[in-house]
């Protein structure tokens, strides 16, 4: 595979660079991903933060060369190195390919957002995570069957010897969510792709299962690209926050630069939608005016001057800002990037 | 899950004690009864039957004891001796009538059956795995056309391009040569070349609907995020298909292949007849235009029985494909 851009540094595991992806629709063309770039290191946790829309679960899904028939995959390089010295260029991978295939689930897990669902009703969870292991690790029946039971318990399930039968309908979604996270990782994979796996459940389970892939994550190492839009918990679990709007990464930056030296617009508009403890009780919470803007037809320019409070006219509504660097790996995609008034401290 | 069948098997003892109770009294419904049907066709032959004589055959039938008493004689017999009674209008015992048929009947239907679900279910599949391709279109329109031609007709164009293209002599599953000859080789293969038509018939229909509720049905599971979390396992599309969704898709039919089993052995009754099959169906038929009480009521005791014991086979089958079902 030959690689015409530049190398990338060895604590690289995956990189994205300016990569589209667009959906043939009867109604025309979607571009929901305009150009993102991104990065993750090895056991790094990748916090990507967005509205509905925004493109999170479509790069992910690009990632796996998973999206629908109907996407188009523009431009762009996704690089990925599962092991030192061995660099793979999925981007130009066949879909349905050996290699691609050989990646999803053996170098790369993924779990959903739905995890009633996203279990296949008709399979036992062992089962389930059998034939993966099977699939990758060229084992018998017995040792994957091994191998199922130590993913359990390492899930924390209770029994898991007993769990191995069980089908996804007997189990809670909190259990569910920890069997789908046993099958991502049943095959040691390098890096994890987590799409909003706490999304569809309650609070309590939330923090469950986020204490659960924090603990995975220290003891196999893995990194994790955890999508979500909730920023409580991005600051719970990530090491670096990716802040995505209308197909496009607006700020990137270590998690403590984006909760306190947001650069963005965008961003400093969504962490003061955020109630605080100790917040003034008679404040009402700022909300971003109007609504992400129609795919077919998104604004010239910046694509968020429409809804941004420091728009300045000829300048937002005409050019596209590039993208300004800071320090610490900090980058934000705004003209006014870092001259910003200081906003008064809640 | 033996709890399960337990419990299911004997909720279905009841249930059969009801219907052939039903299916003997849906016998006597008509007005006037066989001797009346008898007379009837004397007096059309020219022949005649005076009161006293309908009274004696009345007599000698049991005809005039009450409903309750010729039903317990009649079930009695069925159960304790296989003797079904005595077709008034054949003038042979019904259970040898039936079987006489029934080796057909079963080879017919089970053959059109396999070839249905052989035909179906992977058209069904490729059609929704690649929907709106120019291929969908043409098993779009071949299960149209499928469907909407009856099949009575299908049969006698196929009877007719037979005859006329393939010089064939068509109708009925034998050559008249080999009608009572002993089964040889040469006997079997003119077995065969009648057999294709009906088995083509009957599977063109029955393949058209399917194919039509499998596409459907796999495009309901391939936009399920579970096919997506086994793409993500690194399966290859085609384990991804078969392995997942046509899995699920296929519950629907395993809960309904238990009412295959009435139908194989009514048959097709207008195709029978068109094409002069010696299947049960037209026997079925003939029974109850000439209200051949033992006949007809043990057919469609029959039919009821397979129609309760199909359901719960694929009760079973339900239960034991679907852990969802499964009572615990």
């Amino acid at each position: 595979m030959t690689i015409d851009t530049t190398p990338m540094p060895p604590e690289r595991l995956l990189e994205l660079d300016d990569v589209h992806v667009h959906f043939s629709m009867r109604e025309g063309l979607v571009k929901a991903v305009n150009g993102v770039s991104y990065h993750v290191d090895r056991g790094e946790v990748l916090g990507i933060v967005g509205e509905s829309g925004s493109g999170k679960s479509v790069t992910a899904r690009a990632i796996m060369r998973l999206l629908a028939k109907n996407a188009i995959q523009a431009s762009g390089h996704i690089r990925f190195r599962p092991e030192q010295g061995k660099e793979v260029e999925i981007s130009s991978l066949p879909r349905d390919g050996r290699k691609m295939r050989e990646l999803r689930g053996g170098h790369i897990g993924m779990i959903f957002q739905e995890p009633m669902t996203a279990l296949s009703p008709v399979h036992s969870i062992g089962t389930q995570i059998m034939r993966t292991v099977m699939l990758h690790k060229r084992v018998g029946k017995e040792a994957a069957r091994a191998r199922a039971i130590e993913l359990l318990e390492k899930v924390q399930l209770p029994k898991p010897s007993e769990m191995v039968d069980r089908y996804p309908h007997q189990l809670s979604g909190g259990m569910r969510q920890r069997a789908m996270i046993a099958l991502a990782l049943s095959c040691d994979p390098a890096l994890l792709i987590a799409d909003e796996p706490t999304t569809a459940l309650d609070v309590t389970t939330e923090a469950q299962i986020l204490e659960l892939l924090k603990s995975l994550q220290e003891e196999m190492g893995m990194a994790i690209v955890f999508i979500t839009h909730n920023f409580g918990v991005v600051a719970d679990i990530a090491d670096r926050v990716a802040v995505m709007y209308l197909g496009r990464i607006v700020e990137t930056g270590s998690v403590d630069d984006i909760f306190y030296q947001p650069k963005h617009p965008y961003t400093r508009a969504l962490l003061q939608s955020i109630p605080r403890l100790g917040q003034a009780p008679v404040h009402r919470l700022k909300t971003i005016p109007g609504m992400v803007p129609d795919p077919f037809n998104a604004p010239r320019g910046c694509s968020f001057h429409p809804r941004c409070a420091y728009s300045v006219a000829g300048r937002c509504d005409v050019y596209a800002p590039d993208v300004k660097r800071f320090p610490d790996d900090q980058s934000a995609r705004c003209h006014l990037a870092g001259e910003l008034p200081e906003e008064v401290v809640l | 899950m033996v709890g399960y069948i337990v419990r299911r098997t004997l909720w279905a003892i009841p249930t059969l004690i009801f219907v052939s109770f039903i299916a003997f009294v849906i016998i006597q419904l008509p007005p006037g009864d066989y001797v009346t049907s008898y007379a009837a066709q004397l007096r059309h032959g020219g022949e005649y039957l005076t009161e006293v004589q309908e009274a004696a055959l009345r007599e000698q039938f049991g005809l005039n004891d009450p409903v309750l008493v010729q039903y317990l004689r009649w079930i009695t017999n069925i159960v304790f001796r296989g003797d079904f009674g005595h077709s008034l209008e054949w003038n042979a015992p019904v259970s040898s009538l039936i079987w006489d048929r029934l080796g057909l009947t079963l080879a017919i239907s089970t053959l059109s059956m396999v070839f249905t679900w052989i035909i179906a279910i992977p058209i069904g599949v490729y059609a929704a795995t690649r929907q709106y391709s120019f291929f969908d279109y043409i098993f779009t329109i071949f299960g149209f056309l499928g469907k909407g031609i009856p099949d009575f007709l299908l049969a006698l164009v196929l009877m007719w391009l037979g005859f006329t293209w393939l010089n064939m002599d068509v109708g009925g599953l034998l050559s008249p040569r080999y009608q009572s000859a002993p089964w040889t080789i040469d006997k079997v293969l003119n077995l065969l070349s009648h057999l294709w038509v009906p088995v083509v018939v009957l599977a063109t229909g029955g393949a058209a609907g399917l194919l039509r509720v499998m596409r459907a049905n796999m495009l309901d599971e391939l936009g399920k995020p579970y096919v997506e979390t086994a793409y993500a396992q690194g399966l290859s599309e085609r384990q991804v298909v078969w392995g997942y969704p046509v899995r699920v898709a296929l519950n629907p039919f395993i809960s309904t292949v238990g009412w295959a089993l009435p139908a194989l052995f009514s048959g097709d009754v207008i195709t029978a007849v068109v094409l002069n099959l010696p299947t049960t169906g037209p026997l079925l038929l003939q029974a109850l235009k000439m209200q051949d009480m033992y006949l007809a009521g043990s057919f469609i005791l029959i039919l009821s029985v397979f129609t309760i014991v199909g359901t719960l086979v694929s009760d079973v089958l339900l239960a034991w494909s679907d852990p969802r079902i499964r009572y615990s």
